[in-house]
Parts: structure tokens; sequence; C-alpha cells
């Protein structure tokens, strides 16, 4: 018989009907009477210094209110990343600086009754720019003759190297063992260098932010937020409003992906409210949000490991270099995860040497993205590996067998490197990498097409490759999510979680957990999430976070209840605790099979005797991060005459502990598998000379379609995380992080020519194998 | 200007800029389950079902849609009594963050009131003009194949 009621159960996700039949409101979808719309100025220069702004023939645009600028804002030097405080990020960001850093940074905003007249207002202000020289190139921006973008009162709030003045955003590195001693001990060296792209998330809701005066005079944001809880506290420093002046709502959002990890234009809609007191709405168009938002960072990563005949590896240096952009959101955090998501994943290394460095250029920001790091640090780690494993003849499938972490170990990396400091140490408790490895190596037919080269058309060749990859499961001892659940007299319950449901499902995750505890339908649990006047606190939806640590904090919470339930129920029963147990919203005395319903029991504690009501409240926070690993696995056909990529099959074998509810995991692992194909294949962002983004709108930046996709195959691997509720670890990210370099992988398996840099455009690769000599 | 659109079987009068697009007449008249995605007829997320046809309500003025029927996902079916087509995606978990699903069921819905039998690829290719970021498309194809049985199975 099956042990759990709701756990495991792909039961009805709690806001799907009403989505489907367009019920639900995001951000955007709710009105306010006299409502001041927002559009914002930005800059046509990627660097430049802001000599005058002139806004008079804006100003006598007829439904004009308000134009706010450098001259007239709070200077505030903040960070936009919606971390837990104090941020990791840099403090290098004003609401509107004297100085822009990018096309795209922003000028000015203008406030009016209508978007047409906002629209019209904004291109009427005279702003004199000095143009200065601009920094595209982060590899040069190091460089004693690189101009400097970012002041030097500009500063880090937890102790860590921050150096404007050489622009490096953030510098992380770590030894362990005697690198030069592993080295020389090799046979040979082997080192590359692997570069990553600038990507949207492409989340289809585009930002935005909406704010008004409650009848109170208390500020109300309504923001498509993955952090609304960081929402408040930042706009709250930085407008020095009281946190309790404000209540923020996130409502129905319309995807994440790490973009709206951000506050940026909460600041910007609060502010106007709060000086015109007045409705205000700032919606994002697409190319604002290409341009504007933020990007995963791009990064140049050199591998360099040493290796003896049998594989065995001696020394493995990474030298990350990030691409912040022009600001430093999530750079010191993104740029440790290159090392703390990957490195552990051999930990039977022992001379390591990682150093990683965010340099500021005047290129869009980048900030955190589905993955964070990871993916760019696994697109490095996984075609290292195959290459090594070619090159000494080994199975790549046992090789990674033979080397990656196992139940019971640990990695040194864990303690040295966390998410920009010190990491914790842990032992993994659950891991089903090698199961992962054989079920999808079974799936994809691995050892009837590996090195085989079959052709497939007269210009048309297939390989396979794979890669693996480990992520986390919230930050270990930061962050932190909270519940409080109170009986209804139905023996119903609200659930009030911080946790911020971004439509991964989250709501009816922590559902299905507290009425797991419980033991009653999911229908009986009533969720309302992520507000910050009525929800307890949570961090939000970012660091595969939400089931792990929300979830637990459910757990805990839903434990008390029944710990109430089941003495209300003793009292109506006369029978002692220890024989009483929950089932299907029933109290039942083992012994005598009496019971009394949680409608009674209810009842009873509030009309009848000793009156309370039964409720409770839990906070977690882990000291751990248990990984969920997997192995992935791509079949590709190369189209040798065009260098075109068809990708045929796509499998994904992940354990993420105990599945909460098996439709939700595929549909994490899905989703970015195909944005991870996506990115691997075409997204990239196109510059001019100029720094301007040029293909910033769907028809130029493509991303995948429904026609566009292969085979998909996901395998949930049973495991379980004894740390976690009910078993369960994270899925959020882990799954982007195999397409690149599996896909890779595949095209040398297909062709022997090594694609280095993402994406694998046909040009890019139609030039590597016509220089292989292979068309 | 003014215009009257059958909406969702429903007359109605709109008040309107001469330039205004569809979709934003529909979204300022509360029709908010078209969504705004892009504005440049890419994303799918604003389809309708304009007489028949199913368009890019930002790439249509308002103003040439006068008179003419139209159909937003509220028109197939509402929380109390949601279409097969609706029921067959909170079935399928084709359901996320469901910003693009008012579009794909439409697209869909479209889809299956010309081909009650499609092939995965007819379905694919019927799919092909709505973007969505989370799901990777695989349960959305699902719950199409799972309507057009239940639909075939309802006559």
């Amino acid at each position: 018989m099956d042990k759990y009621l709701n756990i495991g159960k792909s039961v009805k996700k709690i806001d799907a009907t009403s989505l489907v039949t367009g019920a639900e409101k995001f951000t955007s979808d709710f009105k306010f009477e006299n409502t001041l719309y927002i559009v914002i100025l930005y800059s046509p220069h990627s660097h430049a210094e802001i000599m005058n702004i002139d806004t008079t023939k804006a100003e006598n645009i007829e439904g004009v209110v308000d134009i706010l600028h450098y001259k007239n804002v709070p200077r505030v030097l903040h960070t936009t990343a919606g971390q837990g405080y104090p941020e990791p990020s840099p403090y290098d960001t004003y609401l509107f600086d004297k100085k822009v850093r990018f096309v795209g940074d922003r000028v000015a905003l203008v406030a009016a009754n209508t978007k047409e007249a906002a629209v019209q207002a904004k291109d009427k202000i005279k702003v004199d720019y000095k143009v200065l020289t601009p920094l595209y190139n982060p590899e040069k921006a190091m460089e004693n003759s690189a101009q400097q973008i970012h002041e030097d009162d500009e500063y880090a709030k937890i102790p860590v190297k921050y150096r404007p003045d050489i622009n490096l955003a953030a510098e992380v590195e770590i030894t362990l063992g005697d690198i030069k001693k592993g080295f020389q001990k090799a046979d040979f060296i082997e080192e590359h260098i692997y570069r990553t792209q600038y990507a949207s998330h492409c989340a289809i809701e585009p930002h935005a932010a909406a704010s008004f005066f409650d009848e109170r005079g208390r500020l109300v944001i309504i923001s498509s937020t993955q952090v609304p809880f960081h929402v408040r506290r930042i706009v709250s420093s930085v407008l020095s409003i009281p946190a309790g002046m404000i209540r923020v709502i996130k409502p129905r959002i319309g995807g994440g992906f790490g973009g709206k990890q951000e506050v940026f234009l909460e600041p910007l809609v609060s502010l106007v409210t709060w000086r015109n007191k007045r409705p205000a709405k700032i919606i994002l168009s697409r190319k604002e949000v290409f341009v504007s938002s933020r990007t995963r960072h791009p990064t140049r990563i050199r591998m360099k490991t040493g290796v003896e005949n049998d594989g065995t590896i001696t020394s493995l240096e990474m030298d990350g270099l990030m691409n912040a952009g022009a600001y430093g959101s999530h750079s010191l955090t993104v740029l440790s995860n290159i090392g703390a998501k990957v490195l552990p994943i051999f930990n039977k290394i022992e001379n390591i040497h990682f150093i990683g460095r965010s340099v500021y250029t005047n290129l869009p920001i980048g900030g955190a993205y589905r993955g964070y790091g990871a993916t760019q640090g696994y697109f490095a780690f996984n075609q290292h590996m195959d290459i090594i494993a070619r090159k000494t003849n080994q199975d790549i499938l046992e090789f990674f067998k033979r080397w990656h972490i196992q139940e019971g170990e640990t990695s040194n990396v864990f303690k040295a490197l966390g998410e920009g400091k010190e990491g914790v140490d842990q032992i993994i408790k659950s891991c089903k990498l090698d199961e992962c490895i054989d079920r999808g190596a079974a799936a994809i037919n691995w050892y009837n097409k590996r090195g085989k080269r079959i052709k497939s058309g007269k210009d048309r060749v297939k390989g396979v490759g794979m890669a693996v990859a480990m992520q986390g499961s919230g930050i270990p001892k930061i962050d932190m999510g909270s519940a409080s659940m109170k009986m209804n007299e139905d023996g119903s319950f609200n659930l009030l979680v911080g946790a911020t449901d971004l439509g991964t499902g989250s709501d009816t995750i922590l559902a299905q957990i507290a009425s797991e505890v419980l033991r009653i339908p999911v229908e009986k649990i009533i969720i309302l999430s992520s507000d910050t006047d009525l929800t307890p606190f949570d961090v939000g939806a970012y660091a595969s976070s939400t089931t792990y640590v929300s979830g637990s904090a459910v757990e805990k919470c839903a434990r008390k209840i029944a710990e109430q339930i089941i003495n209300v129920a003793s009292n109506i029963l006369k029978s002692k605790k220890e024989n009483l147990l929950l089932d299907m919203g029933k109290v039942i005395d083992i012994r005598d099979k009496k019971a009394v319903s949680f409608e009674e029991i209810s009842l009873y504690s509030l009309y009848e005797q000793d009156q309370f009501q039964i409720q409770s409240q839990a906070s977690h926070v882990s000291s751990e991060s248990p990984p969920p690993f997997i192995a992935q696995f791509v079949e590709v056909e190369v189209d040798i005459k065009t260098g075109r990529i068809y990708v045929i099959k796509f499998v994904s074998a992940v354990d993420c502990g105990q599945p909460i509810h098996p439709k939700l995991v595929e549909g994490q692992v899905e989703g970015s598998v195909v944005n991870g194909i996506s990115y691997a294949l075409w997204e990239d962002y196109l510059f001019d000379s100029k720094g301007r983004m040029t293909n910033n709108r769907f028809w130029d930046y493509k991303i995948y379609t429904a026609t566009d996709i292969p085979e998909i195959e996901t395998i949930v691997v049973s495991s379980y995380e004894e740390t976690g509720p009910f078993g369960a670890k994270s899925v959020g990210e882990i799954a982007i992080n195999g397409p690149a370099p599996a896909i890779a992988n595949a095209i040398y398996d297909a062709t022997g020519v090594r694609l280095f840099d993402i994406p694998f455009t046909p040009e890019k690769v139609y030039k590597k194998i016509k220089e292989a000599g292979r068309t | 200007m003014e215009g009257i659109f059958k909406i969702n079987g429903e007359d109605k009068k709109f008040f309107f800029n001469s330039r205004a697009i569809l979709l934003d007449v529909l979204r300022e008249n509360g029709y908010t389950e078209v969504k705004d995605g892009c504005r440049e007829g890419e994303c799918g997320a604003c389809v309708v079902i304009l007489d028949g046809k199913l368009v890019n309500s930002c790439q249509v003025f308002a103003a040439s849609a006068i008179g003419k029927d139209i159909k937003t996902v509220k028109g197939l079916g509402d929380i109390h009594s949601p279409h097969l087509i609706q029921t067959a995606f909170v079935e399928s978990g084709a359901v996320q963050c469901g910003f693009c699903t008012p579009g794909m069921v439409l697209a869909a819905y479209h889809l299956l009131k010309q081909n009650s039998d499609p092939t995965e690829d007819e379905i694919k290719r019927a799919l092909d003009g709505n973007l969505c970021r989370c799901t990777g498309y695989v349960k959305i194809i699902d719950a199409v194949k799972m309507a057009a049985k239940k639909m075939r199975k309802n006559g």
C-alpha cells in the first residue's frame, strides 16, 4: 500500500483551472482609478556623463504629471539584486544617476495620465551627454588603460573584494591541496577555454509593477516579483519609507527564471505614488525586458587539468571571468556558483584552484538566471571531462561513475566555497547519479550509438553526448521560509506562506506537504502566498529553495497543528494521545476505533471548552543544501553541408529526492531542457559597434516553439533525502545545466569537432567542420 | 471612435482611439484574459478568435474588428464549467505560470474545430505561434491530444 496520501501524486494544480479559464490576475491586469502611467527614458550611449537634463518641453505635454531623474530623486546607493540582507551584491546603483553605463541604462521617467502622453513627453526630454570611452570587452576590463565604469565610493555590504577602480565587481578564490604538485604528477595537461553568451529569461509576462495608497495611507505594491519581502525591504531603504508602511502583494506571475529576482521597478512606481498620491503603473515592453532588465551573465571559463594516463585527475584549475555588465547584480554569487555548484561533483580531486572574477563592462546587466552560474560552469566541466575520457580511452559513463561524489561522502569545496563567502560543510545523504546515468543511457540507447557516426542522409551524421550536474536546495544557513496555519470549523485549513509561486506550482506543493502531515485531501488546504501584510516571511523563489526550505517550514507548522488536533481529540474521546491517529479528516483511537471528525474537533475548540483556535506557525532554515543530481543525454544530427544541428532526442534522468508532484517535477525538467537547448543552439545577444543590442525582439531573438522541440524523455529516479520534507530535494534549476555541454559532446561524437562557445549556430559549426576538413 | 463588437457572444460597445489596437481595447475593457507579452505578433499570448480566425490581437486595429465576432478564452468556459480543452490542460499538467495558456488554449480550440484527430506534427504546427518558456511544450502537446480524444468521444 502507498504510504502517502498526497505526496508523489500529481494532484490538480491549485491555480490551474482559474488560469486556464483566464480568471486569474497578473500584475498588469489590475486596474486603478486615476493611474499614472510610467515610461522610462533610456540612455542611447553606452558610457556617458549627463551634463544636464532639461524637462521643460516634456512638462508642457498635456497629461504629464511628474518627471524624475538624477536631480530630483533620493540618492541612495543600493543593489537591485533581490537577495537576503546584507546582500552579497555590490551597492553600485542609484535610482537615477548622473552617469549612464550602457545603452538601455535609465536616465529619467515620465509619469502621465495616459501612456501616450508619457511616451510623447519622454521624447521631449533634452539630455546633454558627455560621451565617455565605452568598454565592451570583459577581458580588457581590468587592464590599466581601461575606462573606469563605477565610482570609488560604491561599496560592498559584506566583507568581500570589490574594486570599482579596476572594474572588478567581484572576486573569489579558493585553493585546496597543492595545485602545482598535482600538475607535476600528471602525465599530460588538458587546458581549454569555454565561453558562454548573454541570454534573456524570456518569461512571457514582461516585468510589471503597480503601486497605490490604501484607504489608510499605506503604500501597496503589486509586482511581478520572485522576492516580495526583499521588495519591501529594498523599497523601504531606498525611499526611506518604514517597512511597516509598505505592503507588497505578489499576484500570479507569468514566469520568472531569475529575471524577477530583481528589484528595479518597484522603487520607481512607489516614488511616483509617494510624490503624487496617485496609483502608478509600469509595464515593460519586450524590448525593455531584453535590454534593460537582467540577463544571464556571459562567461569565459578556462579549465586546466593535470591528468594521468588512467584518467586520474591530479589537479584542476578553473578560472572564470564573468561579464557583470554595467551593474554588479548577483555578480559575486553567480560567479561563486561557477565553482561551488560544479567542483564538488568530482570530490576525489585533491588539488583544486578556483579563481573567479566579475568585471564591469558597458553592456546589459547580468543577474540571476535559472542555473545561476552552474549552467556556465557545467558547460565547461562536462566538455572538459568528455575530452579527458576520450583521450584516456575511457567510457565516459564509467568515468563519471568512478569520480562523482557518492552518498556518505563530502567535498572540501562545500566548506571552502559558498555563495559569495565560505560555504557549509555537508555530507551527501542521497545521490542516485549512478542510476541516473544507467537509466538515461538505456533510454537514449547509448552504446549502440556512441562513436558510431551513423549516417542519416547524404550530408547528415548522428552522434550522442551526455552531461551530469548537481545543483543545491536553497542557500544553507541563509534562506529562510515560514508558514502559518489555522483550522476552520469545517476541518479545512488556511495555510499562509511567504513562498512565492511563479508558476512553478509551489502553492500546490506546499499544500500537498501540509495535507500529507494532516492526512487530509489537498482540497482541504486553502493556501495564500506572498503578501507581506498577510503571510509570514520567506526569502522568495530562488536558489531552488521553495520545496526544500519553505516546504520544511510548512511541514513543521503542520506537525504542530497535528499535535493540537490530537490534544483536543484526546479530551473529546477521553483517549490517550499515543493511541490517536489522524486519518482522512478524523482522529481515530487505534484501540477501540472510536473516532472524532476534524469538524467536531474544530467546533469543540472554537466553542465548547477551553476555547482556542487550532493554529500554528513555523520557520525553517537549513544547515545544508542537499544537491539534486542529473544525467542528461542527447542525440543530435549534424548537417555537415550547412552546419545546422538537429536535436533528435533528449533524455534527462534526475534524482530530486522524493518527487512531491511528479507532473510538476517533469514540467520543471522539460521547461529547463527546452530553454537549455534553445540557449545552446540559438539564443544570443547581438550588439553593434556602439553597444546597442540589435536583436531585442522575439523576431530576431528566437526561442524554441512547439515545432522545434525534439523527443523529450524525463526519468524521475526514486530517491529519498532524509533532511527534506517527505524526502524531497530541489528540481527547479538543475536540468538547464546539461543541454549545452551534452549537445557539444554529441556534435563531437558525430563530427570530431569541438565547439567551445555557445550558441552552436550553423555558421560556427560549419566553420569548424570546414577547418577540420570534414565536409 | 466607437464600435460594437460581439465578444464571447455578447454585443459590447467601446469607445477608443482610431489607432488603438484590439489587444489594448479588449484589455482596457476588462478582457484581461487576453495577455500582452510582446506587442509584435510573435509570442501569441494575445491571440483571440476573430470571425473564426486565430489572430494576434496586438496586430489588429480595433477599428477593423468592429462588428466582428471575437472569442477569448473566457468564451470557452469558466471556473465553474471549463471547456474540455481547458480541463485537458489542467489534467495534463500543461499549466505552469499560465500566462501563455489562454493563447495556447485558443490555438488548440482553433485546431480542433478544423481537425478533430490531429497528428503530433499538426498539433505542434498549430501551436507554433504561441511561445511558452515554462513547460517545454511537452505537456501542452499532451493536453491537445487528450482534448482531441475527449472531444471525439463526446462527438
